[in-house]
């Protein structure tokens, strides 16, 4: 039998009382922070990544969605492209931008590639969503001799609040789902995928954190802070 | 209009703004001017070959907008538009009827005739035009029956390309086929790399599969043991209708599905309630339907040519042919920007076997698309699914020079 409070206004069980100061903490975590920024119009992963691809150099482009990346690297920056894209519709609107798609699974197309046939491997906000994330991570960097990854960070503070003290599934502006819709399956902290790389010998040639809005490179503190990340990895020699 | 010579509903007529309107079909002497005979991959020699081809829209100044589209196994030259022209034989049943892809071909269209050049050109062998088992030996001055040499899909992209050449395209923007007219796309973009631009490939693939060559087998078994058929020459006599009717109607059930027959006639029987409990009579839908297409088939197409073409399909072989075995030294020597789109109920020319070609592809490191779309059609699907086809191949010949 549950424990009963007693208030001036009425009673409470045990676990009415801690919803309701759950709910009063939280809400003063909240407003010590600012409102998270509405997410940029372009995605910021596309931002990066244009700034920071080779001109003429050759990309594969893993789950591309409508295609807006790799279209842009192939107009604007002479790049050689290949898009997977299991979406039949999302396929349809990146050829429709020029890009040479297969609209297949990641798992049934990526064991085609050969070794280190690609200067660029991208996954963007794909690998929470695969059935064997490690097996897709093991074969773009064979096939890439470099890989660019992104993911909503399951470390972030937001994503701790929401589990610890709503006692709920975390929806955060990088995690917009609820648990019954949600394509992300795998999902992980960056310090998970860190411990991932360090098991693995992959080296985190650089990163970048999407914090409060604002992009900035990754940091000590970015398994707490950055709501999703994106980070250029090597296998180590 | 489908495989099996349906009229689509949304075919219009010749007056229509998106009508390319009455066409007639043309013919061009090939091999004779340069005294170079063909010389066929089965060691066959013809002096001179008569090519029947349609053309819509007009080519442009450089040259850099014409678009081969490839007909299928028993398709002629007349693409779209309306037929104005009812000579030659087995011609009645085009006669002011939409050409077999008029959904596709047109000003405003997918494959756009007032931006591109198109042209369609009767395949070698076939009965509708170009040079074939029924025209007249010269050296005779009868039907060649089957004195004809043997044609391949390599012969017939030869000869496709010396049309091109004649008309004056050097590199050709699109080479776009369905089935057969897919085995031809292919065959282009490996046999003249540096001549094509893109290619689309519908429902075909770099080989006939083995439940493939055993559908032609019977095929041709039925026309060979037909009483008629005389080794050939019947021409002027009774023809081999019998065997004919019988290969048609065996195709016509590898163009469907299972599903999609199933949902088209049931076990529904032929305008009655119950069975008359007859063994040569026709009792059920589908049998009907299978007899109406047959009668309709051996009015308009020529037996010997069924055997021609179907060898060709069953002959080819990419990778034997350009990569010694190897799909992947095959594929290797594309250039072309490709599209590769299959249909999930196909079983003539299954999603597996596009997957092998867009494979290999991806091995030999040349950028392809690729769609598997779903549908209950079957092969036909490519024809009878026109808004996918369509939208795909708009959506490809965008960017395309035109």
């Amino acid at each position: 039998m549950s424990e009963i409070f007693h208030f001036p206004e009425g009673t409470v069980t045990k676990s009415e009382l801690m919803d309701l100061t759950m709910t009063h903490l939280l809400g003063k975590l909240r407003e010590e922070y600012q409102a998270p920024e509405p997410p940029p119009s372009t995605r910021w992963q596309d931002k990066v990544i244009l700034g920071e691809i080779v001109p003429g150099s050759t990309v594969l482009d893993l789950g591309c969605g409508q295609g807006e990346l790799l279209g842009r690297l192939i107009a604007d920056m002479g790049v050689k492209g290949q898009a997977v894209e299991v979406d039949p519709e999302a396929a349809m609107a990146a050829m429709e931008l020029g890009v040479p798609v297969l609209s297949l699974d990641v798992n049934e197309i990526i064991g085609d590639f050969p070794d280190q046939s690609f200067d660029c491997v991208i996954l963007e906000s794909t690998l929470q969503t695969l059935k064997e994330p490690l097996k897709v991570m093991r074969e773009i960097l064979r096939v890439g001799r470099g890989a660019i990854v992104s993911f909503p960070n399951f470390g972030h503070w937001r994503v701790r609040l929401d589990l610890a003290i709503r006692g709920r599934m975390p929806v955060t502006p990088g995690l917009p789902y609820s648990w019954h819709d949600t394509p992300n399956i795998h999902l992980c902290a960056l310090a998970d995928f860190k411990d991932y790389c360090h098991e693995n010998n992959v080296n985190i040639v650089k990163g970048f954190a999407l914090v409060e809005g604002r992009v900035s490179p990754l940091g000590d503190d970015s398994n707490l802070s950055a709501e999703e990340v994106l980070l250029f990895l090597e296998k180590a020699k | 209009m489908s495989v099996d010579g349906d009229e689509l509903k949304d075919s219009h007529g010749p007056d229509h703004p998106q009508s390319v309107g009455w066409t007639r079909a043309q013919k061009m002497t090939l091999f004779t001017e340069s005294h170079k005979p063909l010389v066929l991959e089965s060691g066959g020699v013809l002096r001179s070959v008569e090519a029947e081809y349609e053309t819509y829209g007009r080519l442009n100044d450089m040259a850099s907008n014409a678009v081969l589209v490839c007909h299928a196994l028993t398709g002629d030259a007349h693409a779209a538009g309306w037929d104005v022209d009812p000579a030659g034989p087995l011609r009645e049943f085009r006669h002011k009827k939409p050409g077999w892809w008029d959904s596709m071909i047109g000003p405003g269209k997918a494959i756009d005739s007032n931006r591109f050049y198109v042209i369609c050109v009767n395949v070698l062998g076939s009965c509708y035009g170009s040079t074939g088992p029924a025209s007249i030996n010269p050296e005779t001055g009868l039907p060649w029956g089957l004195s004809f040499p043997v044609v391949t899909v390599g012969d017939w992209a030869h000869v496709q390309m010396e049309l091109l050449s004649q008309l004056g395209v050097k590199k050709v923007c699109s080479v776009i086929g369905g089935s057969m007219g897919g085995q031809i796309a292919l065959e282009m973009s490996l046999a003249y790399p540096e001549r094509v631009s893109s290619a689309v490939i519908l429902s075909a693939g770099h080989r006939v599969t083995t439940q493939g060559l055993a559908f032609n087998a019977v095929g041709r078994h039925a026309i060979i043991n037909d009483p008629n058929f005389n080794s050939g020459d019947y021409y002027g006599g009774p023809q081999p209708i019998a065997g004919l009717a019988a290969a048609r109607m065996l195709a016509q059930i590898t163009y469907l599905s299972e599903e999609g027959m199933g949902y088209k006639f049931g076990r529904r029987l032929r305008g009655k309630a119950s069975p008359d409990f007859t063994l040569t009579g026709i009792e059920f839908e589908m049998e009907s339907y299978l007899s109406h297409q047959a009668e309709s088939f051996v009015r308009r197409y020529d037996a010997n040519s069924y055997l021609y073409m179907t060898r060709a399909m069953d002959y080819y072989e990419a990778a034997e042919k350009w990569g010694n075995g190897d799909l992947t030294k095959t594929a290797a020597r594309i250039k072309a920007r490709t599209m590769v789109v299959s249909f999930s109920s196909d079983w003539l020319f299954p999603p597996e076997l596009c997957r092998e070609l867009v494979s290999a592809m991806c091995r030999a490191g040349c950028p392809v698309s690729y769609l598997n779309i779903p549908s209950r059609y079957g092969h036909d699907a490519f024809l009878v699914e026109t808004e996918a086809v369509r939208r795909l191949i708009a959506i490809f010949l965008k960017d395309s020079t035109g």
